[in-house]
């Protein structure tokens, strides 16, 4: 109906909320102990309370709260997240170089979480109490419990060493490295165990709840409607059963994505792969506040953007969501 | 259909499940052997936290031997880490400080999300959309992230590591306690106690709240879980109390080693893996206790 | 007059939970001929949407099967046909609407792709021949704008709608048998009467057979010409149905009749009230004891009815019962 309407009234919200992460991200910053002029002060070895104060004064830190948060947001909307003091570079500038991998890393292991989980999700429904259904169910809870990290620790110990077929390291073998489609080749051989390693929790989570959600849908009205046509088994799982019990998953894909994103950056550390989750590990060490708080940032603008398209998904899917409700 | 059309004559087993469920529910996790397993796991994991020390005096942060000699050589049996401490007293000490994080950050995820999810599910109107856009707001920033910035920005300790971890989980127990409070609020006791004029404070707390206890139980029991994996997750990424022994502070200590010696990541890890693996499995066995028809899961 | 559909001896067993087996229909007879409408009636719980899902060949199994008997479809027999076969039939010679016209469509295709569906499946219509045939059906099943309405979702539609288009979508491809099982119970009663006058209309034009389940007496007496009541998975009574409303045999047919005021012949002076049977079907796990399952509940019952199950007797002409009572005084 108003798709347009509704499209336009999500993205109005999600600017909202992008505006109140950068409150946040300023508050946090101001309500911490230290502020910039003493790191940059620290930086170059210890100085005197007049430097300290010129340096604050340079900076504006002097200001009232509401009036450096006005200028903070002018900086953000002029595209500038701040100086990395320990890169020497924008932070924009570095986000931006790692943005790529990450989401190359998240967006894969997402979409094979999403598409085997629920194919073994929709096989295991069909028998409840099978074989298939009672390794979801032991899948699921290694999956919970396992800590990620720890699960791609083993893989790099097994993979470095007894069976190194993989690498456990990076994405491409560095200028050393083929081109062109071969390079395409590399960075999938060295993607392998980083998403291996992420995609399992999320795989066993997916199978699980769309088993829960096909069993539903079996023994829905319709589906005996379906059958009562006549139409094959096949028919009537994947035409008439799968579409109905997807949407659960669609709306967990959305939910999750932020979550993935933090097993993400786990992952990365454990695989030296180049992504934001590496370079926030980095930013940690140096104390560099800047850059983590660009990246926070970014996430939160990435998991937003996945937002909105999860919703749209869902109204694709689901014909009765044609109002601007919420998913 | 037939199968379903039981006659509605009182049934005794009804009855019983009406009186006193949470014995009932105690019944129904006793069968449950997974459950019961993981109850008896974490029981020890317990016992073990607060005995081992005493029964083990020793300084978890001394060195004891050579540097990384592996399991079961020199009289080490998980071995010794690059520092030439002994994993298993690092274990036994560690694991207060784990179950501690687990436990205080569990309490502050349900804690805060008792109060938003309440408020938003009582009161409705422009609270609860106030509560909800404040729950979406934290849903949107991943929650490691959110919990490296503030663990960083406050220094990691033991107290800022439990807040930062209950303030970026406590999400799904509000939705959870939530969409309780909108079916509960509608049930015919609370609208009789609306009817006699009782105050709200008194109907969400003592009236609403407790019959929202069983789901809010399971959810806490995986909290739990969820708080310990979390604590190991940031002691991995370097942020974790230097000055207390935990689990996760063997594994940040000992990640870069990994390739020479697998032994000082490879026991906490497992260690951690078995404790939250004890906590879900009670939570599983809590849920089917308190949901019986859905046991077919 | 030969029979279309004939159903002879048919049980159906399901596992319990607890291990036992339980006959949820037990040894039924009846047979319909082309055009007729043949009512089978009793309360929930008795085995008439069993018996419609038995002919459907969609019991559930596991933890149902057809333990017996035999279901023939103009002579062929649908009980030993392959699943291939079982599936040819349903839908384009036998099809079905059900009792929850709000749950019963897809929520997330349009009607027209639902009722389109089943004709390009047996009649291998193209994409757009179905469509056009997917509006004639809407407009026969006088469905307003049909042309509009064919691509509407069905959380568009209202509940007599719905039910509109599950009819549209059985009738199809024309099916020689149409099972209706309570097709109005979920629906408002003025909306009840016009769906009740468009299967009877639509019947008139296709000549299809109708099996009309339901519990409601009334319904019966204005749909079909011939009635099967149910008690328990057996059938207790079968006759025409102006000889069913007027020379009930049966207590239990006696009891159904009574609930519809105006259908009872001779109202008696000291009864004005509405009646209504004492206590509720035995349950699965309550049968098979020995004795008539309706006894436990019959005013009329004796010593007999308790312990032996009565046989099937020819009460009348083409009036069968199976009740003590008319087995000692025919």
């Amino acid at each position: 109906m108003n798709l347009p309407i509704a499209i336009a009234r999500r993205v109005g919200y999600a600017l909202i909320l992008l505006l109140a992460v950068l409150v946040l991200n300023f508050t946090l910053l101001h309500l911490a102990p230290g502020d910039i002029a003493e790191t940059i002060v620290g930086e170059s070895g210890g100085a005197s309370k007049e430097m300290l104060a010129k340096i604050r004064k340079d900076y504006g830190l002097d200001l009232p709260f509401h009036e450096q948060l006005l200028n903070y947001l002018d900086r953000v909307a002029q595209g500038d997240f701040g100086h990395s003091l320990f890169f020497d570079q924008p932070v924009t500038e570095l986000i931006f170089e790692k943005l790529v991998p990450t989401l190359l890393l998240v967006i894969s292991s997402l979409f094979i979480a999403i598409v085997f989980g629920t194919f073994l999700g929709v096989f295991a429904a069909r028998r409840p109490s099978g074989l298939l259904s009672q390794l979801i169910t032991v899948l699921a809870l290694l999956g919970y419990a396992l800590p990620v990290f720890w699960t791609g620790i083993m893989l790099v110990i097994l993979f470095a060493s007894l069976i190194p077929i993989f690498p456990t390291s990076g994405m491409d073998s560095g200028p050393l490295g083929a081109s062109g489609v071969g390079y395409i080749w590399e960075v999938l051989h060295h993607m392998t165990l980083p998403v291996v390693t992420l995609s399992t929790i999320y795989l066993a989570f997916y199978s699980r709840l769309s088993r829960a959600s096909m069993m539903d849908v079996l023994g829905a009205d319709y589906i005996r409607t379906a059958r009562a046509k006549g139409l094959s088994e096949q028919i009537v799982i994947f035409k008439h059963a799968l579409r109905n019990a997807v949407l659960p998953v669609v709306t967990f894909a959305g939910l999750q994505f932020g979550a993935l994103f933090s097993g993400a950056v786990l992952v990365e550390n454990v695989f030296s792969w180049p992504g934001l989750g590496t370079l926030a590990f980095e930013s940690i060490l140096r104390r560099d506040t800047p850059t983590l708080l660009g990246i926070l940032f970014f996430s939160a603008l990435v998991v937003i953007i996945a937002n909105l398209l999860t919703d749209l998904a869902y109204r694709l899917i689901d014909p009765r969501i044609k109002t601007g409700a919420k998913a | 259909m037939m199968i379903s059309d039981k006659p509605a004559r009182p049934d005794k087993q009804v009855a019983i499940q009406v009186e006193r469920p949470w014995l009932e529910a105690w019944n129904m996790f006793k069968k449950n052997r997974a459950a019961v397993a993981g109850l008896i796991i974490l029981s020890s994991i317990i016992m073990i936290s607060l005995l081992g020390p005493l029964a083990f005096p020793a300084d978890p942060f001394a060195g004891a031997g050579p540097l990384l000699s592996p399991p079961g050589e020199r009289g080490f049996l998980l071995g010794t880490d690059q520092q030439g401490r002994d994993i298993l007293v690092g274990l036994l000490y560690g694991s207060q400080s784990t179950l501690m994080v687990g436990a205080a950050a569990a309490a502050i995820t349900i804690t805060i999300g008792i109060l938003v999810g309440a408020l938003a599910g009582y009161y409705r109107g422009w609270v609860e959309e106030v509560l909800l856009r404040i729950t979406e707001f934290f849903q949107v920033l991943p929650p490691l992230l959110l919990a490296m910035v503030v663990v960083l920005l406050f220094s990691p300790s033991i107290v800022t590591i439990s807040l930062a971890i209950g303030i970026v989980s406590w999400t799904s127990t509000a939705r959870l306690v939530r969409a309780e409070f909108l079916r509960i609020r509608e049930l015919d006791f609370v609208k009789a106690e609306r009817a006699i004029g009782s105050r709200n404070a008194r109907i969400i707390w003592t009236i609403i709240l407790p019959n929202a206890a069983p789901p809010l139980i399971v959810s806490a029991a995986l909290s739990v879980g969820v708080a310990i994996l979390f604590e190991a997750g940031l002691a991995f990424l370097q942020l974790s109390d230097p000055n207390v022994m935990s689990w996760g502070y063997l594994i940040s200590v000992n990640r870069p080693q990994i390739l020479e010696a697998w032994w000082p990541v490879t026991f906490p890890g497992l260690a951690i893996f078995i404790t939250v693996l004890s906590v879900s499995l009670i939570g599983d066995g809590l849920n089917d206790a308190f949901n019986p028809k859905l046991r077919q899961r | 007059m030969t029979a279309l559909l004939e159903v002879n001896g048919l049980s159906v067993e399901f596992d319990l939970k607890d291990g036992t087996v339980s006959r949820v229909i037990n040894d039924l007879n009846f047979s319909l001929t082309a055009g007729q409408t043949l009512g089978i009636v009793g309360e929930s719980g008795c085995g008439k949407s069993m018996t419609a899902l038995a002919i459907m060949g969609l019991v559930p199994m596991p933890p149902g099967r057809v333990a017996d008997g035999v279901i023939a479809l103009a002579g062929e027999d649908l009980l030993g046909a392959s699943e291939s076969r079982r599936r040819e039939v349903r839908g384009n010679d036998v099809s079905m609407i059900f009792q929850e016209p709000m749950t019963s469509l897809n929520p997330v295709y349009t009607i027209g792709d639902q009722i389109g569906e089943t004709v390009r499946l047996h009649q291998g219509l193209s994409r757009r021949d179905a469509r056009e045939r997917a509006v004639d059906m809407l407009r026969a099943v006088s469905i307003p704008a049909p042309e509009k309405r064919v691509d509407e979702y069905p959380h568009q539609l209202s509940g007599g709608m719905r039910q509109r288009v599950m009819i549209a979508m059985a009738l199809a491809c024309q099916p020689q048998v149409l099972i209706a099982d309570e097709p109005t119970t979920a629906l408002d009663v003025t909306v009840q009467a016009q769906i009740f006058d468009l299967l009877k209309e639509l019947q008139e034009q296709t000549s299809s057979a109708i099996i009309l389940i339901t519990h409601d007496m009334g319904a019966i007496a204005e749909m079909a010409q011939r009635v099967v009541v149910m008690y328990a998975g057996r059938k207790v009574e079968e006759a025409l149905v102006d000889e069913m409303l007027t020379n009930p045999k049966h207590p239990y047919t006696r009891g159904l009749i009574a609930c519809v005021p105006h259908l009872e012949a001779k109202p008696s002076e000291e009864r004005k009230v509405l009646t209504e049977i004492p206590g509720v079907v035995p349950s699965v796990a309550e049968l098979g004891r020995g004795g008539c399952p309706f006894a436990p509940r019959c005013a009329e019952a004796m010593d007999r009815c308790h312990d032996e199950m009565p046989p099937e007797i020819i009460a009348a002409h083409d009036h069968k019962v199976a009740c003590w009572m008319h087995v000692m005084a025919p």
